[in-house]
């Protein structure tokens, strides 16, 4: 019998998360007579306080924090102590609305600077130069210009996740075939029907692709932009933590990243697929 | 009277290296009737798809001028539909959405339950019943260009401008298809003007097949009256006695003599070409002229 190739993918996936999972049980395993430290030495050396192996919190350890979170992740005691879910929240609000204000200009002057040669032409060397600047750059500027660091992190979501779309619109709208477009001439098609039903639904899936990188490079920079400013949000969530030397929630926290970053790309990878078009 | 599109002059340029300009045709006169079914037969480089272009508004002429009814041509129009050789579908609109675009685009006014009747009735017409959900890349490449002639008829054009429309089709689909188009074509008695390079496609199709030398400076060398009688059958058309007198004309030229007349500068008068007639000649040297002509 041969099993389908996703039944062993999968099999393969739980095997290798089984390992690493033995692998670090093992790693943070109390060490039962190992040499005997000086109590003094071990303190000055950061191991007081965890009397068992080397301070790595053990696989189990995370586990308990993990189902804590989950069990309770809304409580609010406060400025430096937020349930995950709320911190969560913060990021991801963050993350929609520079996501969303980026959309709203980089989809429309992707289409102006696809549509004219001399727009291209002409703006090319400003992209060529803004796109390459870490977003996190403009961070002092936003906060001495805007004076609010909530809104600061929006604008630099906003800035970093503005060239993908721009750039991939841009190429989307100027590849569009000419033979769709000699269509549309030869059938007298307005300007704004051209525009929406023809290089549009054109573009449409490289515009999707360029917002998918958009949206992955945000999920990066927000984690950043929030330990720098602070406050709020999971980037300043894992910052505390660290700061409180509560490794087991780093890493609940680094998990969460992970699988919400995940989330947000197979959201837009669905919108893809319903703008696909097979030729 | 005058003819429903006159090409007065037409020459296509660029410029060459020297300040000089090179020409890709020139010269180029060509009247086509109501009714009338023209092919355009030329070797690759003649510029046969830039005079279609031209006449369908995508490019314009270096010189000349295009006239339909009398007056001059300025862009593309619903007056002209085109069907392109590569059928240019929109991918992402199913065949009667395709069809129904097109519809939209002439009729803006039209309501939505004669739009669907209309498109309906053309992908019909092309024998694609119940493909209207479909999208282009569930067809095949001869079904995707019958949707390309079904969206360009819908819109009732006054000319038909057709660009190699059979040419990247298998030869069993082309044949069905040419019989089609001029079964359509004769129908409605609708004027097209068709670019080939396959001569039977030309002699079952055509009134007049206008020969071009070969280019650069390429002109209209002369124009083939088909002495074949509508209508055309593929089946029985090589039967016809003036068919292999016809055919062996055309492929005579395009082997032969309009490398020739290249190089001597095309007819005499652009403006009227030579019209020919081929015509059998009697029985016993037919015979022999077949069979030469088959060799």
């Amino acid at each position: 019998m041969r099993a389908t190739l996703a039944l062993r993918a999968s099999v393969l996936s739980a095997l290798l998360l089984a390992g690493f999972i033995l692998v670090w049980y093992a790693a943070t395993l109390p060490k039962s007579a190992g040499p005997a430290v000086d109590p003094a030495y071990a303190r000055l050396m950061g191991a007081a306080t965890s009397p068992q192996g080397n301070g790595l919190p053990s696989p189990a350890a995370v586990g308990g924090v993990l189902l804590d979170h989950l069990r309770h992740p809304f409580f609010d005691k406060g400025p430096n102590d937020k349930g995950l879910g709320i911190q969560l929240a913060y990021s991801l609000a963050r993350v929609m609305l520079g996501f969303l204000l980026a959309a709203i200009v980089a989809v429309p002057a992707g289409f102006l600077v696809g549509m004219s040669p001399l727009l291209r032409r002409a703006l090319d060397p400003f992209i060529q130069v803004l796109k390459p600047i870490s977003p996190l750059a403009w961070m002092p500027l936003a906060l001495y210009t805007i004076k609010d660091s909530a809104i600061s992190s929006i604008f630099v979501i906003f800035v970093c996740s503005i060239w993908p779309m721009l750039i991939n619109t841009a190429f989307g709208v100027a590849a569009t075939r000419r033979e769709w477009l000699d269509v549309a001439r030869t059938l007298e098609v307005s300007l704004w029907r051209r525009i929406f039903l023809v290089v549009l639904p054109a573009a449409a899936p490289t515009i999707l692709t360029g917002m998918r990188i958009s949206i992955g490079i945000a999920w990066l920079v927000i984690v950043a932009a929030e330990m720098l400013v602070g406050g709020t949000g999971i980037g300043y969530f894992v910052w505390n933590e660290w700061n409180n030397l509560s490794l087991s929630n780093v890493i609940v926290a680094i998990l969460v990243i992970g699988v919400v970053g995940m989330l947000l790309d197979r959201m837009l990878a669905l919108c893809a697929r319903l703008v696909a078009y097979a030729e | 009277m005058s003819a429903l599109i006159e090409v007065e002059g037409l020459a296509k340029t660029y410029p060459a290296p020297g300040g000089a300009s090179a020409a890709v045709f020139r010269d180029f006169w060509l009247a086509i009737e109501e009714g009338e079914f023209v092919c355009l037969v030329g070797h690759s480089g003649c510029g046969k798809t830039t005079v279609l272009n031209i006449l369908a508004g995508l490019d314009r002429p270096s010189e000349g001028a295009v006239l339909l009814g009398g007056r001059e041509i300025e862009g593309p129009s619903l007056d002209r539909a085109v069907i392109f050789q590569s059928h240019a579908l929109l991918p992402w609109m199913t065949v009667g959405g395709n069809v129904a675009f097109a519809l939209r685009s002439r009729w803006p006014r039209m309501s939505g339950a004669e739009e669907r009747e209309r498109a309906e009735r053309a992908i019909a017409l092309v024998g694609l019943e119940g493909s209207e959900t479909k999208r282009p890349a569930q067809l095949s490449g001869g079904m995707k260009q019958r949707v390309g002639i079904a969206r360009a008829l819908a819109i009732e054009p006054r000319i038909l401008l057709m660009d190699e429309p059979f040419s990247a089709l298998d030869a069993l689909t082309r044949g069905t298809l040419q019989e089609e188009v001029a079964r359509l074509c004769a129908s409605t008695r609708q004027t097209v003007f068709m670019i080939t390079h396959d001569v039977d496609e030309a002699i079952l199709l055509a009134d007049r097949i206008v020969l071009m030398t070969n280019g650069p400076e390429a002109r209209v060398a002369e124009i083939v009256a088909n002495p074949l009688p509508r209508p055309r059958v593929r089946q029985d058309a090589h039967r016809h006695p003036d068919y292999y007198a016809v055919r062996n004309h055309i492929v005579d030229f395009l082997i032969e003599r309009s490398r020739r007349l290249a190089l001597s500068g095309g007819p005499a008068d652009p403006r009227h070409p030579p019209v020919v007639r081929p015509r059998a000649r009697p029985a016993s040297a037919t015979d022999l002229g077949n069979r030469r002509g088959y060799a």
